[in-house]
């Protein structure tokens, strides 16, 4: 690790501000992704913004037909609350697959969406819900905010304070995971809202993406029936030690079968 | 005052205490005063030529002290890394050893070869000076596999050695073989990769290293499994530093596995810049350190034959494997895939005749050397996975293939086609025990409830033996090894009764405290806790040749009993002295010299007073003091071995293969503790699960980078991953060590992987599935499911 300078600021406006004047400057929340980075010297920021002390980033809020998650919020808080668990399963299920128990008590979900690691968890859950990605600027819809690997629609100097979920029908997740790191070989977020489904994949290419066939046929019948012969094409998808892309293809399906056998129970 | 706590009870382990507490003392929590910081800039290229190092900017950095390459190792005329072993082609010409210096020269050979050693007062500095050293390299092509290492277009690693092979070693009559296989009525044959395995123990390497001036002695703290081996190699071979002025100390040691026995450049470049720098200097691996520079294990690609009489009775084994040397010797880098396996290709069967090649290949990768089983976990692979190969092409049930050619009981000692003498053991007796407590009469109705869930579920038998108890020295030294087997103890009795042990084995989590301490208890009547083993440290423990192939018990234990014994002989003596009796007629029993059918005694405790104030003592005949010494050198290896069964669930839908159950039984001789006894099969058992499942060392051909190179990367078994294990113990005992003890370090690293893979295979073999190479990851099933011959069922 190199030396870098720590902020801890307790006003938004005043960590916006600190990020932009201080070029290369970095975030930090549950540090679970950062830290590492800085210790192996892959990255070297001069300074770091601590979130920690930003109590408006924190708390889960049930406002009937959306639910809120501060950005600040752990994944294991996620994974506990009766809120989340009651209205929304599926994601409370997902944030209790998440790493470790050090790691979901550590790691945050605007961290993790911030981040947009293209195994990671939430990305699948924030695109499958069609959920809105509320900044310190303004207000991105999921669609809109993962553009590839480790890449989003945050600008310079812009905060995460929290993620809005729309509450659905019925949504579940499923989670095949890699086997040495336990992030998603491949992870398949399904949700029936009442406009339609969304099906989210993550794990199985360079980031999250949607899978409109699969959508239409869960839209006509929300049965794992529905999407059990469509394949995706392995174009584009992953290939690594630990799997090839026609069998990430292959999981994608079956992986989407078990959400909406999740999201059915 | 504590209880004798003797051989066969299982009290906690005294070691714990400290562990427990976060009181153990690694190398990481020692402190020297003025101690610097040292890091290694390592190679990021599998292969290249070393074209030129610029120090200026590295020196230049905040708190540098010193930055040390290869050109410093050799202005100072430093030896090479040596290797232990020596072996020789079936014509008796010497195997190839090129140099491997303790800082790369002109060339490296694979990503994490050591190029300099940069020290500064922090680790930070260190680190911040490492990122400026400007190393010029010419980049060549790598080659990191066996097959494609000795293609006659391979990139040489080195010039004299020819295709990169450094050894062509065979073992058996290889005209016997060929003439049994004429006259076979079916031949089996099989091709399988042992997979290449990363030992990863929990403490990543570390060593300190300080010189005194005023008395011209250095010290290495280093996190070895043998400290006087090392003191000897770096000592003698590598720093021309003389014996009596090195001290090396291995104190509390978080694992070793193998990858800790080996004397490491490490540890002579630190030990060297120490005196340059006159400072203490210490360093201390990162994990991912590790993966490129720790050695490695297995890689081996082989191709086996077994010829059969139309009853299924073997007739003849050929094998020929190509093992992976990775890019230079280490220290008993070429003695594993040899010396350690082809004499255990005969397993638990009469195979009268074996015959065994195994070219040992350079490539440009991580050393490879000992990892749990070391040898032996590769050979019982190859024919546990033939046997079941046999079976199946014979249409022979494979429990009653196993007991056709198994040895019985009543033929030992047996002498195996391939030089060993099993002395003792039961293998059917341990199968029956297995089958049983498996529940193996049960498996259709398990098997059919997996069938419902649309799941497939396999059984898997390896009915192994292995050789352990490292070694017998003339044996050993026949075969190449350029020292001593054996192991040494001292019994130091005080003037108040307590006893402390210096044994040469080294104790990294296998409870060795407390299993001594039970031999001493049990033997001299003291109480537990009134023992205590001293180990690790070459100033306070005369010699040893440390921890490994299963030898602590057997080897280091056996020492131990002997000098015990002597401790009661001359008890006795001074007993009979004090008790006006003769020296035969003086018994000792509990803890307590009495006169043969007489009350009269003396305790422990009395006679050691007497020893240490020698006021009524024969002084004229017998020397004052009780502390006594024993070197012990085994007669034989010891041959542990026994049954493990494995029962495995493939998800054919995702191709997660699910351990289900686990049943081993095995022999191990006398058992001393029975709980350490299980903790050890229940630790190697999960080793061997690791690599038959998950585990796998990757490079990429060409660039030579290691792909697995991180726990993100490299799958380690974890308790999920597990089921409740069965373990018990079937055992006869050892008629040569004097306990009648095996060793069983090993043995659950070495019969596992056949065991699950032959699950593995069994619960696909309805879709013509014959072999699954390790690890059968998910990917690697389903892939096999995708070509197998029959439709996989429908859910
Ligand atoms: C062992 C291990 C296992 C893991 N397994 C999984 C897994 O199975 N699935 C999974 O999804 N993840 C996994 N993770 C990642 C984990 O979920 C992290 O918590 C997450 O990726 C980052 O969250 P964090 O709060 O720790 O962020 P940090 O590490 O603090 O920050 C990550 C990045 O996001 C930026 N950032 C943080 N907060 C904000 C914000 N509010 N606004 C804008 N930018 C911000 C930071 O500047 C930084 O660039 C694992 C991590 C570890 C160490």
């Amino acid at each position: 690790m190199k030396p870098f300078a720590y902020h801890q600021p307790d006003q938004i406006p005043d960590a916006a501000k600190l990020l932009t004047s201080i070029e290369d400057s970095k975030l930090v929340a549950g540090g679970m992704t950062l830290i590492p980075t800085l210790k192996q010297r892959l990255a070297n920021p001069p300074a770091l913004v601590d979130l920690s002390k930003l109590g408006s980033l924190k708390g889960i809020t049930d406002d009937g037909a959306t639910i809120t998650i501060g950005a600040m919020t752990p994944h294991a808080v996620v994974a506990a609350s009766k809120v989340v668990q009651a209205k929304i399963p599926g994601l409370a299920a997902l944030a209790s697959m998440i790493g470790d128990p050090a790691v979901r008590s550590r790691g945050t979900i605007g961290g993790s969406v911030a981040n947009n690691d293209p195994a990671a968890d939430y990305p699948a859950g924030v695109l499958g819900l069609g959920a809105t990605v509320i900044t310190s600027a303004r207000e991105i819809a999921a669609d809109k905010f993962f553009l590839g690997l480790f890449e989003t629609a945050l600008e310079p100097g812009e905060i995460i304070t929290a993620i809005r979920f729309p509450v659905p029908l019925k949504a579940g997740y499923a989670k095949f995971k890699a086997p040495a790191s336990r992030y998603a070989l491949v992870g398949v977020f399904v949700a029936k809202i009442t406009d339609g489904v969304r099906v989210a994949v993550t794990g199985a290419g360079p980031g999250v993406f949607r899978v409109p066939p699969m959508e239409a046929a869960l839209s006509g019948n929300f049965d794992p029936s529905a999407i059990a012969a469509i394949k995706i094409d392995n174009d584009g998808l992953t290939s690594d030690i630990h799997a090839e892309a026609d069998y990430r293809a292959h999981l994608v399906t079956v992986m989407a079968k078990r959400a909406v056998d999740a999201a059915l129970s | 005052m504590g209880n004798v706590i003797g051989i066969g009870a299982a009290p906690k382990r005294k070691e714990d205490q400290r562990f427990l507490t976060g009181r153990g003392n690694y190398v990481s929590d020692i402190k020297r005063p003025g101690m610097t910081s040292g890091v290694f800039v390592r190679s990021p290229h599998g292969h290249a030529v070393l074209r030129g190092i610029d120090k200026s900017a590295a020196l230049a950095s905040p708190g540098v002290t010193a930055v040390l390459t290869g050109d410093d190792v050799a202005d100072d005329g430093l030896g090479s890394l040596p290797c232990g072993w020596g072996i020789t082609d079936a014509k008796g010409v010497p195997m190839k050893e090129p140099p491997f210096p303790m800082l790369a020269q002109d060339k490296v050979r694979f990503v994490g070869d050591m190029v300099a050693f940069v020290i500064a007062e922090t680790p930070e500095q260190a680190n911040a000076a490492a990122e400026l050293l400007k190393v010029d390299y010419e980049v060549l092509p790598s080659v990191v596999g066996v097959l494609e290492a000795v293609r006659p277009d391979a990139p040489q690693l080195f010039d004299d050695v020819p295709n990169n092979i450094c050894c062509d070693w065979e073992l058996g009559d290889k005209a016997a073989v060929e003439t049994a296989f004429k006259k076979a009525a079916h031949v089996a044959k099989l091709s399988l990769v042992n997979n290449r395995l990363i030992g990863n123990p929990m403490e990543p390497r570390a060593a300190i290293a300080e010189y005194e001036p005023g008395t011209d002695r250095f010290t290495l703290w280093t996190t070895s499994q043998f400290p006087h081996v090392v003191r000897f190699l770096m000592g003698a071979l590598v720093l021309n530093i003389p014996q009596h002025k090195l001290r090396v100390v291995a104190p509390d040691v978080g694992g070793g596995f193998g990858v800790k026995q080996f004397h490491y450049g490490e540890e002579a470049v630190i030990t060297w810049a120490a005196k340059r720098v006159r400072r203490p200097v210490k360093w201390v691996a990162s994990r991912s350190e590790g993966y490129v520079s720790d050695r490695h294990g297995r890689d081996h690609v082989t191709e086996a034959e077994l010829a059969l009489d139309e009853t299924g009775k073997f007739l003849a084994f050929r094998v020929n494997t190509l093992a992976n040397m990775g890019g230079y010797l280490s220290t008993f880098g070429p003695n594993i895939p040899t010396n350690l396996y082809g004499p255990l290709l005969g397993g638990v069967y009469t195979t009268p005749a074996i015959y065994c090649n195994v070219k040992v290949v350079f490539t440009n990768t991580v050393p490879v050397d000992a990892y749990r089983g070391a040898g032996r976990p590769e050979a019982t692979f190859v024919l546990e996975r033939i046997v079941d190969v046999a079976a199946s092409e014979m249409g022979i049930d494979r429990v009653e293939i196993r007991r056709r050619n198994m040895i019985p009981k009543e033929a030992y000692p047996y002498q195996t086609p391939v030089l060993v003498q099993y002395d003792s053991g039961d293998p059917m007796g341990c199968l029956d025990g297995a089958l049983v407590a498996a529940d193996v009469k049960n498996f259709g109705v398990r098997k059919a409830a997996s069938a419902s869930k649309g799941k497939f579920r396999g059984l898997g038998y390896s009915t192994y033996v292995e050789a352990c108890g490292l070694a017998p020295s003339r044996f050993a030294g026949r075969l190449g090894a350029r020292g001593g087997l054996y192991e040494s103890a001292t019994v130091r009795v005080h003037p108040t009764g307590q006893v402390t042990v210096m044994i040469g084995t080294h104790n990294h989590g296998q409870g060795h405290e407390t299993t001594f301490a039970q031999i001493v208890s049990d033997k001299l009547g003291v109480a537990f806790e009134n023992v205590d083993i001293v180990f690790g440290d070459t100033d306070r423990v005369q010699f040893g040749m440390g921890t490994y192939g299963s030898r602590s018990l057997v080897v280091g234990g056996a020492a131990l009993s002997k000098a015990t014994d002597k401790v009661i002989v001359k008890g006795k003596k001074i007993a009979a002295h004090l008790l006006e009796a003769s020296e035969g007629d003086i018994q000792f029993e509990a803890g307590k010299f009495s006169v043969a059918g007489t009350d009269r005694i003396k305790t422990f405790e009395e006679i050691a007073g007497a020893a240490y104030v020698p006021h009524n003592y024969p002084l004229e005949v017998l020397e004052p003091g009780l502390e006594e010494q024993a070197y012990y050198d085994p007669v034989n290896f010891t041959y542990p071995g026994g049954c493990h069964i494995a029962e495995v669930e493939v998800d054919p839908e995702t191709g997660t293969v699910t351990l289900v159950n686990y049943t081993a039984v095995d022999d191990v001789g006398t058992v001393i503790n029975p709980m350490i006894v299980e903790g050890q099969l229940h630790g190697g058992i999960v080793q061997g699960v690791g690599q038959a499942l998950f585990e796998n060392a990757v490079y990429d051909e060409g660039s030579g980078q290691l792909l697995s190179g991180s726990l993100m990367d490299y799958c380690m078994p974890r308790a999920d991953h597990l089921p409740m294990m069965k373990v018990a113990t079937h055992s006869t005992l050892c008629t040569h060590t004097p306990m009648g003890v095996k060793g069983c370090g090993e043995v659950g690293t070495i019969g596992s992987p056949a065991a699950v893979i032959n699950a593995v295979v069994d619960a696909l073999s309805h879709l013509g599935v014959t072999h699954v190479d390790m690890p059968a990851t998910p990917n690697r099933i389903w892939r096999l499911l995708q070509n197998a011959s029959l439709p996989v069922a429908a859910e």
